[in-house]
């Protein structure tokens, strides 16, 4: 059986390295695309965007370096499946509320607002390992029992308008979607590429993922 | 519910992992990557490496613990996030934004910042802006001077500075650190348990999560820190002397009564 091969965006905002390390340790073929030549060039199965940062940085640095296209014509036209880390999962949204009002990638209908920081327990930036609930036991959480404790670093969290696209939930202060997705574009708030064995599960998951045939 | 986090902290020198004691005597005890591996497979919660060298000069005069290109922290840094599939956060020897840039680069997920912060108070508002508080640690390294006093020390502790860890820990988060990581240097390689008033005072003056270090005897002395207002608890030797250190530090986490991951 051949490995599985991805590519992982290198668009300026992300921790390319850890996410790299974690997809070669699962023994998968991975590119790292500086590039959106990288990109088109790239001969793989799938795609992660990572991303550490504020929104309208990320959807600016993605623009000016001329990746929207060549990421449309990957994930949109090829199909290809992908999988947004973090701030990208948030740049799947629509829109984003981070620093001004920034559109997204769109891909997925929701907005990306502010965390609720009422109570002093509950501070926002939400960091540190949470339990999270699994709403969908297939796709990327398919091997999953019970409910896994992720690793998360973030201030703001994905609305999606449709609920059936949440994968996932979790709680603090309120309750927030964890993990989205729709078809072959997956998205999760918190780093499985630093949530040790559960983490490294996932995004094995992730890379053997094949959509259902018609 | 978030977890509380319980962290090994691993001390590099010249290339080699050591023990402290009173941040003077230092022990060599063993490679450095191997030990990373060991945690991976323990599935612990996080992991701070610090590197304590006082110079550049990574020639270790031995070939006996059979690590390669040992020449610098770097590329120790490269072969750990090689194999750490947690959170990282990497001290020690930073002087500039490129430095924190390079080691970000090469799979840290936070640095620790200490002399420098000191030395130039800027440095912390000008990282925290570049690269996000959450990426931001600032190591506090207090020695006490009297009953309820202590004086942050600087330069791997041999430096005073005259300051109250308090007054510091206040400036830092103003300036924009993420966390704190609050040591004892009395309390180092004591394993007479965490300063336990320092820890109250530090965590009562500000709102950003404090780690705990230093002390760490028995697993007991884990609760009694998060009791005092730690977020999160570290500690050193505890990790390399005794077996099962994290299951059965986490066990005496939760049967006081703490969330943690198991």
């Amino acid at each position: 059986m051949n490995s599985p091969s991805v590519a992982i965006v290198d668009y300026g905002m992300g921790n390319v390295r850890s996410v790299f390390n974690a997809c070669e340790s699962l023994g998968a073929y991975c590119q790292i695309a500086a590039t959106p030549r990288d990109l088109e060039n790239a001969n793989v199965e799938s795609l992660i965007l990572p991303g550490v940062g504020a929104f309208g940085d990320a959807m600016q640095l993605l623009r000016d370096g001329g990746w929207l296209q060549a990421l449309h014509q990957e994930v949109i036209e090829n199909e290809k499946p992908i999988l947004g880390i973090c701030l990208g999962m948030q740049l799947l949204a629509s829109v984003g509320y981070e620093f001004g009002e920034h559109r997204g990638l769109g891909w997925i209908e929701g907005e990306v607002k502010r965390l609720p920081s009422s109570e002093p327990q509950f501070r926002v930036p939400h960091i540190g390992w949470n339990e999270i609930e699994v709403a969908s036991r297939d796709g990327i959480y398919a091997d999953f029992i019970g409910n896994p404790t992720f690793y998360f670093v973030h201030s703001f969290a994905f609305y999606p308008q449709n609920l059936e696209v949440a994968t996932s939930w979790c709680q603090h202060s309120t309750r927030w979607c964890a993990s989205v997705q729709q078809g072959h574009i997956f998205g999760v708030q918190f780093h499985p590429e630093k949530s040790q064995r559960d983490g490294l599960r996932l995004i094995n998951n992730f890379l053997k993922w094949k959509a259902p045939h018609a | 519910m978030l977890k509380t986090r319980l962290i090994p902290v691993l001390l590099l020198q010249n290339g080699l992992l050591v023990r402290s004691e009173g941040f003077h005597t230092h022990q060599i005890i063993g490679n450095p990557i191997h030990e990373v591996a060991r945690f991976n497979q323990w599935n612990v919660d996080e992991l701070i490496y610090l590197d304590i060298s006082r110079d550049a000069v990574y020639d270790v005069g031995r070939d006996d613990h059979r690590v390669r290109e040992l020449n610098d922290s770097l590329s120790i840094l490269d072969s750990v996030s090689r194999s750490c599939f947690m959170p990282l956060t990497w001290g020690g020897r930073i002087r500039e934004l490129n430095d924190i840039r390079e080691r970000f680069r090469r799979g840290a997920d936070k640095v620790s910042l200490n002399s420098q912060a000191i030395a130039q108070p800027s440095f912390v508002e000008k990282a925290a802006r570049a690269f996000g508080s959450q990426a931001i640690v600032v190591s506090i390294d207090a020695r006490s001077c009297g009953e309820g006093e202590w004086e942050v020390f600087t330069q791997g502790g041999r430096t005073s500075t005259g300051m109250k860890p308090e007054t510091w820990a206040c400036e830092v988060q103003k300036l924009g650190a993420g966390e704190i990581l609050l040591q004892s240097i009395d309390r180092d390689g004591s394993g007479e348990g965490y300063d336990l008033e320092l820890i109250r005072r530090i965590a009562s003056v500000v709102e950003i999560p404090v780690i705990a270090l230093g002390g760490v005897g028995r697993y007991e002395d884990y609760a009694r820190a998060v009791k005092a207002g730690a977020s999160a608890v570290a500690a050193a030797n505890i990790w390399h002397f005794k077996e099962l250190s994290d299951r059965n530090g986490k066990r005496a986490l939760q049967r006081a009564g703490i969330p943690v991951r198991l």
